[in-house]
């Protein structure tokens, strides 16, 4: 549904335009959803979406059923996943098979494929519509509810979901004012990491008197684990977009840029068309729907450094420069983006304000907690029975995110830690699982809310090996300007990497710790001053792990290989040769059908015979 | 004039002046690394943190890039910046023993001791030569390359820069390459031990090349100064 559209040149002009696709899309309304994101293109998506396309032309059906290729649909784990409208039947794991059988049956007759349902992993229940699972049922979709519904390709399925009323209303009814304290009311957040608030920066940008500003959206998404800001560009880019020009117009900027890293190509490609889209249609460059409102927006692509999602690294990237952070102040509100007054918003944050803006900040109030509003999306990864993007009332208890929406953990084993914030953020213990998710609660508790990756982790991970994992990535990703941050984080990395070997004292932890406080207290940006995080706040609640390293030269997860062992259990070894045959040490000997041995000292602990053997003989130790 | 608090006392200083500046001419000594009057502040050796603010919001900024603002209130030697700045140079000690600058600040701290492994780097990349070459001496023949603990310094492309002089002005300014520690051994990074110093100017340098002052050498005459006055 490519249609050419003329420039609106008013209101009206957008008001026809939008009754005019409502009613298309009323006509269409039975129509396939097929979630287009990586999660469920890795499974095969694009190959069910082909075939949908083929099986539909063949049939003679393109004309009357749709087929939209979706934003993230959530449930990554069960992918692909097909949701069938208007009745909103889901369907997972679906395969290029299925494709006839779901339009002969669902979509023409209305009938429900059993073996395609969502079965409950805790529960083995079957449920037909998406609403119903529990995965969903938990969840506030407000941002990511119309990932659902749209193409993200489309424009027009944006404005005929109500899209771009909000910068309609902004830009004829409301000031500048007025919609900066519609956001402070709202109290929303950045959902950058930091939790400042967004209608405080703009207003401190607007109050600065220049020829020229600039506000850019920040979606330098690096964290380890962490999808929340792809899904949003790629599953629904006008809404940041419409976001974005919202604040442009706020704090009296003329131009906008989407930064965006080097490694998000189809995000890159999405931002790209919704630009090209809203230019075409007037709702970008001169004289905006007749306003006199100039704005345009660019993409600036980054050459994917970590370090450039702080503000001012940011600004130095886009600028061309080296991506390293500089002192603040002078803040980016009066010295930013080719030294002009610069606001810098994440992804997230952008999303949320045609919401609040079309409902009011009082409703947006509504969900949340007193210092907390709205909703966030978390990326639920890691050792969890349903991964995927979920999004919740901020508030919401851990325990409720990943037992209740995430299904608990995999494989029945135990929950250890949960890791929130990346990099920047810390591991929360088990006794920690009741405390909500609000910027405050989880800073309080060592960790911080971050962006919003959330790695749960079970019995089998080693808390002073994913301390090792996060300082390695900062070691790499530190611009290594200052000495605290570039020295201090390979010294503790050197440290953690003696206690995994077995090979540190109580003093060396001692002074780990005391390191890693001075490194918190002494760099200059915001990825030195929480590089110590990982260590600080897995020693805070894991320190008798760290001493069993120490003291028993023990890893109690069993997963430093320093320390663990491998044997071959004589007896309950068959001889059947496959771990022998599987070692890629030449580690294991043995005759056929006599009980092997593992030589110690070509062993490399890397465990392939522990999951070849199928008698258990293997043992760890 | 901006009105703030140094140490207790109330001070007022220029627009655009540093926290480092100001306390530097109020008479407080603050140790820099990075820092010269000659060149633009680049904040990346860490030692100059002061504290700025009171109560729990208080927080360590370097006072070198930290421009003076109205009714701030600074502190330069409070026990947590003593102590970061000790550990600090606890760290450098670990990292690049051989520098005399290092060396005496060490000792000027009291620092007597080293917990870390010992790694025995030329370099600290606290970026003077960087800025010197740019700045003073107009050829930007060199530069950062790579991030992290990858980073260093080098001339483009790791050759011969057509665009250096050979001045020399990245030599004077070092603090770790030229001004060379004879004290430090393989198992005592601290040299604590000034006295064994043989004068490294007798060996390298032409009189007029001499760029030390004050000299320890010379201090305790065995310098080249000292020998030529006697």
């Amino acid at each position: 549904m490519n249609v050419l559209h003329s420039r609106l040149k008013t209101t009206q002009d957008l008001e026809k335009l939008r009754e005019q696709l409502r009613k298309n899309r009323e006509e269409k309304s039975t129509y396939l959803a097929v979630c287009g994101d990586t999660g469920c293109a890795v499974w095969g998506s694009k190959t069910v979406k082909n075939f949908s396309q083929e099986c539909l032309e063949k049939k003679g059906l393109a004309g009357t059923i749709g087929l939209k290729f979706t934003g993230c649909l959530g449930l990554c784990e069960s992918g692909p996943v097909v949701i069938v409208f208007p009745q909103e039947i889901f369907y997972q794991k679906v395969q290029e098979d299925d494709v006839e059988e779901i339009i002969e049956k669902t979509v023409l007759k209305g009938e429900v494929i059993e073996r395609l349902l969502y079965n409950d992993p805790v529960t083995g229940e079957k449920y037909i519509y998406a609403r119903d699972i529990p995965f969903y049922k938990k969840q506030q979709r407000t941002l990511l509810a119309s990932n659902w519904k749209n193409d993200p390709t489309s424009i027009e399925d944006y404005l005929a979901l109500d899209g771009y009323e909000a910068f309609e209303q902004a830009l004829t009814k409301m000031t500048p004012r007025e919609i900066i304290a519609e956001v402070k009311n709202s109290l929303l957040r950045g959902r950058g990491g930091a939790g400042f608030p967004t209608g405080a920066k703009w207003e401190e940008c607007y109050e600065v008197h220049a020829d020229q500003k600039y506000i850019i959206c920040n979606a330098d998404e690096g964290d380890p684990g962490a999808f929340m800001d792809r899904s949003l560009l790629e599953g629904n880019p006008h809404s940041v977009l419409e976001g974005l020009i919202i604040g442009g117009y706020a704090i009296g900027a003329r131009e906008g840029i989407v930064y965006i890293r080097a490694e998000y190509p189809t995000a890159v490609a999405k931002v790209r068309l919704a630009i090209a889209q809203a230019e075409e249609l007037g709702l970008l460059g001169e004289n905006i729907l007749g306003s006199g409102f100039n704005f345009k927006v660019s993409v600036s692509i980054g050459a994917g450094a970590f370090v450039c999602g702080e503000t001012s690294a940011l600004v130095a990237s886009v600028e061309g420069r080296v991506g390293e952070p500089r002192q603040k102040p002078p803040h980016l509100a009066e010295r930013g983006y080719l030294n002009k007054p610069t606001v810098i918003n994440n992804v997230e944050s952008l999303a949320n304000i045609p919401y609040i803006i079309r409902h009011g900040a009082v409703s947006y109030c509504l969900t949340g907690t007193e210092k907390s509003k709205g909703t966030k999306i978390f990326s639920l990864v890691g050792k969890v029975l349903n991964t995927g993007l979920v999004e919740v009332p901020l508030g919401m208890t851990l325990r409720e995110i990943i037992f209740e929406i995430g299904g608990g953990i995999k494989n029945g084993k135990q929950f250890k830690a949960v890791q929130t914030g990346g990099p920047s953020g810390g591991c929360l213990p088990a006794s920690l699982l009741d405390s909500p998710t609000d910027f405050e609660e989880l800073s309080a508790a060592g960790s911080m809310m971050g962006s919003g990756g959330m790695i749960v982790m079970d019995e089998e991970t080693c808390m002073v090996d994913i301390a090792r994992y996060f300082l390695r990535f900062l070691e790499d990703e530190s611009c290594g300007r200052c000495f605290s941050c570039r020295e201090g984080i390979s010294r503790m990395l050197e440290m953690v990497e003696d206690i995994t070997r077995g090979e540190s004292s109580p003093g060396q932890l001692d002074l780990l710790r005391e390191l890693a406080h001075v490194v918190k207290d002494s760099s200059l940006c915001g990825l030195g001053q929480t590089a110590a995080n990982p260590v600080l706040a897995t020693i805070r609640y894991f320190e008798d792990e760290y001493l069993a390293h120490i003291l028993e030269k023990r890893c109690p997860a069993g997963v430093c290989r320093e320390l663990i062992q491998f044997s071959i259990n004589e007896e309950l070894c068959q001889g059947c040769g496959l771990c022998l045959k599987k070692c890629p040490g030449e580690a294991i000997r043995g005759e056929k059908k006599q009980p092997h041995a593992i030589l110690g000292d070509k062993c490399t602990k890397c465990g392939i015979c522990l999951e070849t053997c199928k008698y258990n003989a293997v043992l760890k130790s | 004039m901006l009105n703030l608090t140094l140490n207790g006392l109330e001070i007022s200083v220029e627009k655009g002046t540093t926290l480092l500046e100001a306390a530097k001419f109020y008479g407080m000594e603050i140790p820099t690394l990075c820092s010269d009057e000659a060149l633009s502040p680049y904040g990346a050796c860490r030692l100059c943190l002061v504290e700025i603010g009171t109560g729990n919001h208080s927080r360590l900024v370097s006072s070198c890039t930290y421009p003076a603002r109205e009714g701030l209130t600074v502190r330069t030697h409070t026990e947590r910046v003593v102590q970061a700045r000790k550990l600090l140079l606890e760290l450098y000690l670990a990292t690049c023993p051989s520098s005399k600058t290092i060396q005496d600040m060490a000792s000027k701290l009291g620092v007597t001791k080293v917990r870390f492994k010992q790694k025995h780097e030329e370099c600290i990349l606290c970026g003077l030569c960087v800025r010197m070459c740019a700045e003073q001496m107009q050829g930007k023949a060199i530069g950062f390359v790579k991030r992290g603990i990858k980073r260093r310094i080098t001339a483009p492309f790791a050759k011969k820069s057509e665009d250096c002089r050979l001045c020399g002005g990245c030599m004077y300014i070092c603090p770790a390459c030229q001004a060379r520690c004879q004290g430090p051994q393989e198992k005592s990074p601290i040299c604590n031990a000034c006295l064994n110093l043989s004068a490294p100017c007798l060996d390298y340098f032409e009189e007029a090349m001499c760029y030390m002052d004050p000299c320890v050498a010379c201090e305790l005459g065995t310098g080249r100064k000292a020998k030529a006055q006697s």
